[in-house]
């Protein structure tokens, strides 16, 4: 089992042009900034959005096809879809909407509600069968929703940004939940998020888009350990810089030249984590090679640390203690001067 | 303004073309000239006529607005019951006008000027060639009439029972206008209303007349009470009972009043 | 509990506006006839008139229903050129005289109209005259009234919820039955009520394309017309009658007017 994608399309400022490859046993999460076009190509790929050109192959079987003008309706096709908000038909019982897949595809109205009923019962929410979807809580009827989508038995599950409408306190016990029915699922799962947390949680692969291009893909250990873009940089927390390396030193595009070790040759990432810099009020002696000034453009306290923004010819966030904060007796626009090891300088290939 | 210009024009070339021949009602100079408006509510049966007439009126004396109200004589029985601005009423029988007396909605008697008589209308040419009172029961001929509470439908069912003709409309129309329209439009062959309704539909209808078995019509006419100007509303009435007046309304097929 | 108060113009002006419409009602009221209310209701060409006025006003109602809500959806859902003009003349007869309305019928579907003549020669079927007439007209003056109130419905709903049942596999036929008709279900039966009232009330189109004849084309609405002019009092309580019906099912309609989604 196999989903392959391809898909160019245009819709207002968005100009989406991605390719996707999903293996049988996959869970892929889509990962990117609002905007991005995560959910559009999901609706893309359900045969909800018209695109430019491209193709839609599951199971080799063509479901979409711009060059040879081949198109199976969305209801043709052997999908589950979890919406955001979940869009449960408010008119309809709990179990009806679970059984709704079912009776759409021909199940007779008794096998529907047993099959309907199973599925309750495995998301636990079988004593709310005969219930609305408006007397159920925000979790339950993300369940309601999951099973809904599951039930008609489909080959490719697509989920839109499934914990987005919980709360943060109900979001980790549902994600657990989430993770555990997904594990069972054995077609092929493509979930939407723009969280970090759940795309690491929730999947085997990370594909992050931006500006409905992709920046990169891989297991969520290289992405977060060898962040390509500013975006996933800022999600992991690290500072992210991009030069010519040139045997132990790396040229940034704005001038400096840093000292990193490792650094061979050829246009290079230089990732430096937070904790590795050190901030003073005066030029440092000692053994760093990175010395650089600058000033402090935004101090935040979170929780035991403080993040302090460096603005200058290197602009970094280093992250103190407290305690070092009011040692340095910095405050904001404070000129300070930074230094971090060469061996603390990560390099990979750009 | 403007249609008021018209008609005064209208009139002046009526007034030159006619010349100084013939006695007119205005021969006689008014002292003081009339001036203020009245309402005339006339049966449906009256319209082209009391048009004419208003127009000619209105030439005799420039300073009168008169406005004609049109509807079927019951109907127009409730408006004035009900307070509607009539100044004088011209019914179409004796009946509705006797109702409005009763009522005490009149000023002084009712005087009779003209009187009608049924003809049967059909389309133009007589396609389905009806002879008679009888033929309105022939299979195939769509029969039209007015309700029994207008003069004409009473009349109609008069004449239909002297003659001893059975037979069931397809429609009661709430006025004469109602019944001439449907045989204008082709959707009814045949329908009674007054001759002077034939005539003022000219080309677009043909009659059949009732030799045997007609009936008169009787129109009466009178000042309304709480009228606003009962001074032109008296001397309307006697310009209508006048020979020009007369004259005029046997144009259009009106019988004499007396 | 703490209740917000209702500024005084508010009060004034609502309490006129409200007036306006109880005054003529009570009048109607205290100057029925009541100790012959019971001849007056049961003489046969009334109960005729309610007969007739029922059963058209009804059929006229699920003529509107079969035609209306396929243009509403078209109006909704479709573009077309040419759309706001379909859209204008299929709601035009709202704004037009209704007597005009019947002589526009009378013209087309007349004996001599453009389509009544090849009705009449080809099958020999006539329309004025008969209660298929009266239905016609009075689906000709309700009929826009359900067209907008489920236009507005269909345009209101969120979309969303038919996306989700394809997903599931549904039909288009199988969304529309069970998704969307379902979800503009008051704007449905807002409609269709507005249209009843104003097929159960007219009186122009119908006495002018139909003509008025006792059971077969006389309406409640012409036969208290012609009251009038015999027993007045009699309309009086003909009218209260007519009145009364509808405000029954005006009063029972609101509460699912205001729970529309």
């Amino acid at each position: 089992m196999s989903l392959d994608a391809s898909i160019q399309l245009t819709i207002g400022p968005l100009n989406l042009e991605m390719q996707v490859t999903i293996d049988e046993g996959e869970v892929v999460a889509l990962l990117g900034p609002n905007g991005a076009g995560k959910t559009t190509l999901l609706r893309a790929v359900a045969g909800l959005v018209p695109f430019r050109s491209g193709h839609v192959r599951l199971d080799g079987k063509v479901l979409e096809d711009t060059a040879t003008g081949e198109y199976v309706p969305t209801e043709r096709r052997p999908i589950g879809f979890v919406f955001q908000d979940y869009l449960l038909f408010p008119h309809l019982s709990v179990l009806e909407n679970v059984a709704f897949g079912l009776r759409s595809r021909g199940t007779s109205r008794q096998a529907a509600v047993e099959i309907a009923m199973r599925w309750l019962d495995r998301v636990g929410l079988k004593s709310y069968a005969g219930s609305k979807p408006a007397e159920l809580s925000g979790g339950q009827r993300q369940r309601v929703a999951l099973a809904r989508a599951l039930a008609p038995d489909p080959r490719l599950l697509l989920l839109d940004e499934p914990l987005a409408a919980l709360d943060v306190t109900t979001r980790a016990d549902v994600r657990r939940d989430l993770k555990r029915h997904l594990d069972s699922f054995e077609g092929i799962r493509l979930v939407v998020t723009h969280d970090p947390i759940e795309a690491v949680a929730l999947a085997d692969r990370l594909i992050v888009m931006e500006n409905g291009r992709l920046v990169q893909s891989g297991t969520p250990a290289e992405v977060t350990e060898r962040p390509r873009s500013q975006y996933v940089a800022d999600l992991v927390g690290v500072n992210l810089l991009r030069g010519e390396a040139d045997h132990g030193s790396v040229k940034l595009a704005s001038g400096p030249v840093l000292a990193a070790a490792g650094a061979e040759l050829g246009e290079v990432f230089a990732v430096v984590h937070p904790r590795a810099i050190a901030i003073h009020r005066t030029h440092p002696e000692g053994s760093p090679r990175n010395v650089w000034s600058g000033r402090a453009s935004s101090i935040e306290l979170l929780g035991n640390r403080v993040r302090v923004r460096i603005d200058g010819e290197v602009p970094l966030v280093a992250e103190v203690t407290p305690a070092a904060l009011k040692e340095l007796n910095l405050v904001e626009g404070g000129e300070v001067w930074l230094s971090f090891k060469a061996t603390d300088v990560a390099v990979y290939p750009a | 303004m403007r249609s008021r210009l018209s008609l005064v024009i209208v009139a002046a070339a009526f007034l030159a073309a006619c010349g100084s021949s013939g006695g007119t009602a205005a021969s006689s100079p008014s002292p003081t000239p009339l001036s203020g408006s009245i309402s005339v509510f006339a049966a449906a049966s009256l319209t082209a006529s009391f048009n004419a007439l208003g127009a000619s009126f209105q030439t005799a004396h420039p300073g009168v607005t008169s406005k004609f109200n049109y509807a079927g004589s019951p109907t127009l029985v409730t408006q004035i019951e009900q307070g509607g601005p009539a100044d004088v009423f011209a019914s179409a029988d004796t009946t509705n006008m006797d109702k409005l007396t009763t009522d005490g909605f009149t000023v002084g008697s009712s005087s009779v000027f003209a009187h009608n008589q049924l003809e049967i209308v059909v389309a133009p040419g007589n396609p389905k060639g009806i002879t008679g009172l009888a033929d309105l029961a022939k299979p195939g001929v769509i029969y039209i009439t007015e309700a029994p509470t207008v003069p004409a439908g009473k009349y109609s069912l008069q004449a239909l029972a002297s003659a001893g003709v059975k037979v069931t409309p397809k429609s009661l129309e709430t006025s004469v206008t109602g019944v001439i329209s449907k045989i204008e439009t082709g959707d009814a062959d045949a329908g009674i209303v007054y001759t002077t309704d034939v005539s003022a539909a000219g080309s677009k209808v043909s009659g059949v007349q009732i030799p045997a078995n007609n009936v008169i019509a009787t129109y009466p006419i009178v000042v309304v009470k709480g009228t606003t100007n009962s001074v032109v509303a008296n001397v309307f009435i006697t310009y209508v009972l006048s020979a020009s007046g007369q004259s005029t309304l046997q144009s259009f097929g009106f019988l004499a009043a007396s | 509990m703490r209740r917000e108060r209702v500024p005084i113009v508010v009060l004034v002006l609502a309490a006129i506006g409200a007036a306006f419409f109880i005054v003529p009602l009570l009048g109607l009221i205290v100057r029925s006839p009541w100790r012959d209310a019971v001849t007056a209701l049961t003489a046969p060409e009334t109960v005729e008139a309610l007969k007739l006025s029922l059963f058209a006003s009804l059929s006229a109602t699920a003529a509107g229903l079969v035609l209306g809500v396929p243009l509403a959806w078209l109006y909704a859902r479709v573009e077309f050129p040419g759309r706001n003009l379909l859209r204008a003349l299929t709601t035009l007869p709202m704004v037009l005289p209704p007597v005009v309305g019947g002589i526009a019928l009378l013209l087309a579907f007349g004996r001599r109209g453009l389509v009544g003549s090849w009705l009449d020669s080809t099958f020999g079927i006539t329309l004025p005259f008969t209660t298929a007439g009266v239905v016609m007209a009075e689906t000709f003056v309700a009929m826009p009234f359900l067209i907008l109130t489920v236009e507005a419905g269909l345009r209101s709903m969120d979309r969303r919820y038919e996306e989700a049942a394809r997903t599931l596999g549904a039909s288009r036929w199988r969304v529309f039955t069970r998704v969307t008709l379902p979800l503009i279900g008051p704007s449905l039966f807002a409609g269709a009520v507005l249209c009843w009232a104003r097929a159960l009330g007219e009186f122009g189109a119908t006495i002018t394309f139909a003509g008025n004849f006792p059971g077969v084309t006389q309406t409640m609405p012409l036969a208290v017309y012609l009251l009038l002019e015999t027993n007045q009092e009699a309309s009086y309580i003909l009218s209260l009658v007519l009145l009364l019906v509808s405000l029954v099912v005006l009063v029972g309609l609101r509460d699912r007017w205001l729970g529309s989604a």
